[in-house]
């Protein structure tokens, strides 16, 4: 049986902000469940008691000095945009 | 002898002496570069004209004689996911094919306080997701020992040109294997440090809780002394280690007497092929006549690593990769009338089938009514597969197998399946879900291919990993061959 169904890698690709062919969609479909079904044998595992490791080492809040430092210059942080407009990332509208 | 041939210390030896110059050595980069690069296809980035004055600055420096650095001067390139000011860097995706770094990343800063010159930036599977280089938006590497096959990935550019001898050495980046396969694939010294060991500031990201820096380099000591270079708490990055850096060259005795290694049954089992498993049992012989000794252990939770290592670190990487949306930097799309599809149309022209696939799995993974059922269960099985590490290492110095199942394969012949091409991983993998150091070794050759030994050492003990590593190819010479190209 399918793990996962097309309208289901539809719904992620939306969630991923990509937008996927039709073509593309049966693809990942087939491969996701593929690797999904190759992922269940954790399932195996008894991991009831045992805590999730987010992170190896043990570390926890690390701070520095509150003292402000400066920023990166803003024709610095805007030499890479693909649009600008007075000082500012300019993006299309976001209403129709 | 080609200069490249000497190691770091003989060069820098070279350098003090006057025999060679800095420019002389950054010309001889560029001229292997000229004369091979057409077969090998390393480097994405040339930085000739900066590289040349700079061998013009750094000479004048050396002629007043206060630069005693062992990498002053050299000749190094750089894997096109870690950023260099004002040198483009692309992590081989088309999404930032036009990407103009405004700050180092803190190696970068870190190589430049110690004199190296960088030559370029190496090709690399998208993002560092993959095994053969083949996922580069740009361009196919080939394996110096065989065109026909890959060097590796990801960091296949970096071990390529190591190899190939267009710079002594280069710096890569390990999420699940990606500096000791291909150093394995290519006959080269490759380590992937401690988790938190190298700042991963400036190191673009893919799985932040997996990804270190690492060195690639033709010998052992020179894999030390780069590492001794950039290793080192940082303020930019909270997830590096404030722990003391030893002197890792110090640590090159020779002497492994008494030395207890452990060999994982999972890691010389099926699937393993057998030239590779004849090549590491013959170097567990060498250790043995060195004075160490070895026997068989289980790492029982190996088999789930696989699993493991693709949930989590494509769900990292579907996080991570949610900056490239086409408003700061990198590709946008002409296509969109509003926001929401200019993000869409932006990454899907972007990005390539390998990132998507993994960023599909890993939202996957997180999306509400799937997270404990993947993510968080990969998370606790993490935690087992890192005790067994734990519990091995109460009792052993070191792990050792091989790096990879098999040696080098052919370009194309595992791009059609994603399992198979992941299956190639599978014995580099629970080392970065463990965190430990690890390094690959070159310890024979089948078919003309180079094999790989992988020694893994406890957390921040990569002086015991480089002493066990050095005293192995100071017995044999599988480090002095070189590929005809």
């Amino acid at each position: 049986m399918s793990r996962i169904s097309i309208e289901q890698v539809k719904h992620v690709a939306d969630l991923a902000r990509l937008a996927i062919t039709d073509e593309e969609a049966e693809m990942f479909t087939k491969q996701l469940d593929a690797i999904i079904t190759f992922a269940e044998q954790l399932n195996e595992l008894d991991t009831e008691n045992v805590p999730p490791t987010s992170h190896v080492l043990d570390m926890r809040n690390v701070m520095r000095e509150d003292v402000p430092e400066p920023g990166l210059p803003r024709e610095e942080v805007l030499k890479n945009a693909p649009d600008q407009q007075d000082g500012q990332f300019r993006v299309p509208a976001i209403l129709e | 002898m080609p200069l490249f041939d000497h190691t770091v210390s003989e060069l820098h030896t070279l350098l003090q002496k006057k025999e060679v110059s800095i420019s002389d050595l950054v010309d001889e980069s560029f001229r292997r570069i000229g004369e091979v690069e057409e077969k090998v296809q390393a480097f994405l980035t040339l930085n000739e004209e900066q590289a040349r004055a700079k061998a013009k600055e750094l000479d004048d420096q050396l002629a007043k004689g206060e630069e005693t650095n062992p990498l002053f001067g050299l000749p190094i390139g750089i894997k096109d996911n870690i950023v260099t000011k004002g040198l483009r860097t692309t992590c081989a995706s088309k999404i930032l094919y036009n990407f103009d770094p405004i700050y180092d990343a803190t190696v970068m800063e870190r190589l430049h306080a110690a004199g190296t010159i960088t030559v370029g930036k190496l090709n690399m599977d998208e993002f560092a997701m993959g095994s053969s280089t083949e996922n580069s938006g740009f361009q196919l590497t080939r394996n110096p020992w065989d065109l026909e096959r890959v060097p590796g990935g990801s960091s296949g550019g970096s071990a390529a040109a190591v190899a190939a001898g267009e710079v002594p050495f280069s710096l890569g980046s390990d999420t699940g294997g990606s500096i000791r396969q291909p150093a394995a694939f290519c006959g080269v010294v490759g380590l992937k440090p401690t988790y938190g060991r190298v700042s991963r500031f400036g190191l673009v990201a893919f799985a932040s809780s997996l990804d270190q820096i690492g060195p690639i380099t033709r010998t052992v000591e020179d894999n030390a002394y780069l590492l001794q270079a950039i290793a080192g708490v940082d303020p930019m990055d909270s997830t590096s280690a404030n722990i003391p850096v030893p002197n890792y060259v110090e640590a090159l005795t020779g002497d492994i007497k008494g030395l207890k290694i452990a060999v994982p049954k999972e890691y010389v089992g099926e699937g393993v092929e057998e030239g590779v498993r004849q090549s590491v049992f013959e170097a567990l012989n060498v250790l043995e006549k060195l004075g160490a000794t070895w026997e068989e252990v289980s790492l029982p939770h190996s088999k789930y690593a696989l699993a493991t290592y693709y949930l989590l670190a494509s769900s990292e990487a579907s996080a991570n990769l949610a900056r490239f949306d086409g408003v700061r930097y990198g590709y946008r799309t002409d296509n969109a009338k509003n926001l929401i599809d200019m993000y869409k149309l932006t990454r899907s022209e972007g990005f390539g089938a390998e990132v998507k696939r993994r960023i599909m799995l890993g939202t996957f993974a997180l999306s509400s009514g799937y997270y404990d059922a993947y993510y968080k269960k990969a998370q606790k099985v993490r935690t087992l597969i890192k005790r067994d590490f734990e519990n091995v290492f109460e009792q052993y110095d070191v792990i050792i197998g091989p790096t990879t199942p098999t040696p080098a394969f052919k370009i194309g012949e595992k791009t059609n399946d994603p399992l198979t091409m992941y299956m190639n991983d599978i014995l580099t993998i629970p080392v970065n879900l463990a965190g430990v150091p690890a390094i690959s070794v070159p310890c024979g050759f089948v078919d003309g291919l180079p094999v790989g030994l992988q020694i893994i050492g406890k957390h921040f003990d990569e002086s015991t990993v480089y002493r066990v590593a050095h005293a192995f190819e100071q017995a044999t010479d599988y480090h002095k061959q070189k590929p005809v190209l």
